[in-house]
């Protein structure tokens, strides 16, 4: 089926086309007949969504309807939702029902949106190809044999599968870009600060963000709309004006420069990747943007200095999973060292374990320097990079990754090579940049990512170049083979 | 930058995880990969660079010194593994 966006939902609640309940009772109906096969939901919410569907039609009829009153979306499976397990694709957590919501799933409730449920995930959103989650590998909707992409494969197989038109996810290394990539989605990384990260477990702090997964740049800005802003519960919450993401949608792209790092275009680029990118930098010259050779020189340091950062805040975030105040507890602990060990150890899976382990060890005594501290620094030189390059241009284009969806079974018992696989996407997180991925081509039938990067604070600009690029193009509509 | 086994098992310690035997060796050989992996940061020169946790560098913002929090005891601890009286239960600590 061609794919169905929340801009046209929007539209047809509001010329009373269809109802919410009806429209919700249909992406419901879709769910249980196609999500068997792809796994993309830990928990469907069908009587609360129908609830929440009656209530947005009756504040329609009220005369009280916002832009997405009545819009089905579902939110990834660490944003905590009052009432409703919240797994974070974890045995630890498989018992916790959340006592509280998000702060973003609260806005997207006032702002009367209906939740079909909790999206599949990598288990606490370490991993980059869903696999690892408690509740099963997700399938990528294109090929049920290779990944979703991770951690948010969920948000993306859903809704490349058209299972619900947009979903919320989240983003420490890549986790909304690479997986929209690996689905042929439109996926968007605030800058850090920009959305509320209270309620959505921690995974590592300093590069965690909460953004979203859609089929296009429009729908995207429209839940962004919703979802942003100041929130005095985040202490890393900035306290900034939000603009009207769909306000600059329609600008014209004359003169607008766009930087080309030469360290993403190497010669180990599989160059049916470089190709599908050049052909994507050619539609934007020829929408009126001007091109331009840069380097972001640190660009090497990207992947050690993400892994020992992310690590080693992973430690610290998990020591909370201790079996004492929620989440799982082992059987019949003989101590409390007995109930700490087993709790963690039955309740954790390997990929967990791993980051926990390296992230204890490059924080230890002796080691702080040689590994943190270092990987601190060269976070500083990759921000500098950045900083310098946006002397110079607009936006930065690149892939999203080094390849398209891979198979299952092929990086997950090797963390080096699922690491090296997030080469282009860790650097934004690193350095707290927006950063967007867009369906750009196909590669023999598997979709192909564009990377937009912008400053600081410009998802607008960003939203604007995603949006011209799907006014002249057409790989956004397309949708997988039965679905 | 290889790790041995007692090495897997004092780290695992150091954050209450216990390694069964028989994964012994996947973890010593994956951790190993990975410290050779991170290893290339650690030969580069970063003398005089301040190191950077927050990505926008901006202060810790404060708050007026007022409680804003409402008491959900019940409420949380209605999902704790064991609970009695208002408190969290653990295996005995002090004898």
């Amino acid at each position: 089926m061609s794919n169905i966006t929340i801009a046209e939902i929007s539209k047809n609640l509001a010329s009373g086309k269809y109802s919410s309940v009806e429209i919700t009772q249909d992406f419901l109906q879709r769910i249980k007949q196609n999500d068997k096969a792809i796994n993309s939901f830990i928990t469907v919410t069908e009587e609360q969504a129908l609830a929440q569907a009656k209530a947005a039609d009756e504040q329609r009829q009220n005369g009280n309807a916002s832009v997405l009153t009545g819009v089905p979306i579902a939110h990834k499976d660490n944003y905590c939702t009052d009432g409703v397990l919240t797994s974070c694709g974890s045995k630890m957590l498989s018992n916790f029902v959340a006592p509280y919501n998000a702060t973003v799933v609260e806005k997207f409730n006032e702002a009367g949106t209906v939740s079909l449920g909790k999206l599949n995930m990598d288990e606490f959103a370490m991993g980059s190809s869903s696999e690892s989650s408690f509740y099963g590998a997700v399938s990528n909707p294109w090929d049920s044999n290779r990944v979703a992409g991770g951690s948010s494969g969920g948000s993306a197989a859903a809704v490349a599968a058209n299972l619900i038109p947009g979903a919320t996810a989240s983003d420490t290394g890549g986790s909304i870009r690479q997986p929209a990539a690996f689905c042929g989605l439109t996926g968007i990384k605030p800058t850090y600060g920009r959305v509320s990260r209270w309620g959505i477990v921690a995974y590592a702090s300093s590069l965690d963000q909460a953004g979203v997964i859609t089929h296009t740049a429009e729908d995207a800005a429209l839940m962004l709309n919703v979802m942003s802003g100041f929130d005095e519960k985040d202490s890393t919450s900035m306290q900034l004006e939000v603009p009207d993401f769909t306000a600059d949608l329609n600008n014209g792209l004359a003169g607008l420069t766009i930087g080309l790092p030469k360290e993403y275009f190497s010669a180990d680029l599989d160059p049916a990747m470089q190709q599908a990118v050049s052909d994507a930098v050619k539609e934007y010259e020829k929408l009126g943007a001007k091109v331009k050779e840069i380097s972001l020189p640190h660009s090497h340091l990207v992947i050690p200095s993400y892994y020992l950062i992310s690590a080693a805040e992973c430690s610290a975030n998990m020591s909370r999973m201790d079996g004492v105040r929620f989440g799982y507890r082992c059987d019949n602990p003989t101590d409390i060292h007995d109930l700490y060990v087993r709790s963690r150890s039955e309740g954790l899976g390997s990929e967990v374990k791993r980051r926990i382990m390296i992230g204890a060890y490059a924080l230890s005594a002796g080691y702080y320097d040689a590994y943190y501290k270092k990987a601190q620094q060269a976070r500083r030189l990759i921000k500098n990079d950045f900083v310098n390059a946006f002397k110079e241009v607009d936006i930065i284009a690149g892939p999203v990754t080094p390849t398209t969806a891979f198979n299952k079974n092929e990086k997950n018992h090797d963390p080096v090579a699922m690491a090296l696989g997030d080469v282009f996407t860790v650097a934004l997180n690193l350095a707290g940049l927006p950063g967007m991925s867009i369906n750009c081509g196909q590669i023999n039938n598997l979709p192909v990512g564009l990377q937009l990067i912008g400053n600081y604070f410009e998802e607008a600009r960003l939203l604007n170049a995603a949006h011209q690029f799907q006014q002249v193009t057409d790989w956004h509509l397309k949708s997988p083979a039965g679905l | 930058m290889a790790l041995d086994p007692k090495q897997v098992h004092d780290i695992a310690e150091l954050v209450r995880l216990q390694i069964e035997d028989d994964q012994v060796q996947e973890y010593q050989e994956n951790l190993s990969n990975i410290l050779e992996m991170v290893n290339q940061l650690t030969s580069f020169e970063t003398d005089n660079i301040e190191p950077l946790a927050n990505p926008i560098e901006i202060a810790q913002r404060l708050r007026a010194d007022e409680v804003t929090a409402v008491n959900k005891r019940d409420l949380f601890q209605s999902i704790a593994p064991q609970t009695e009286q208002g408190y969290y239960l653990v295996p005995r600590v002090v004898e």
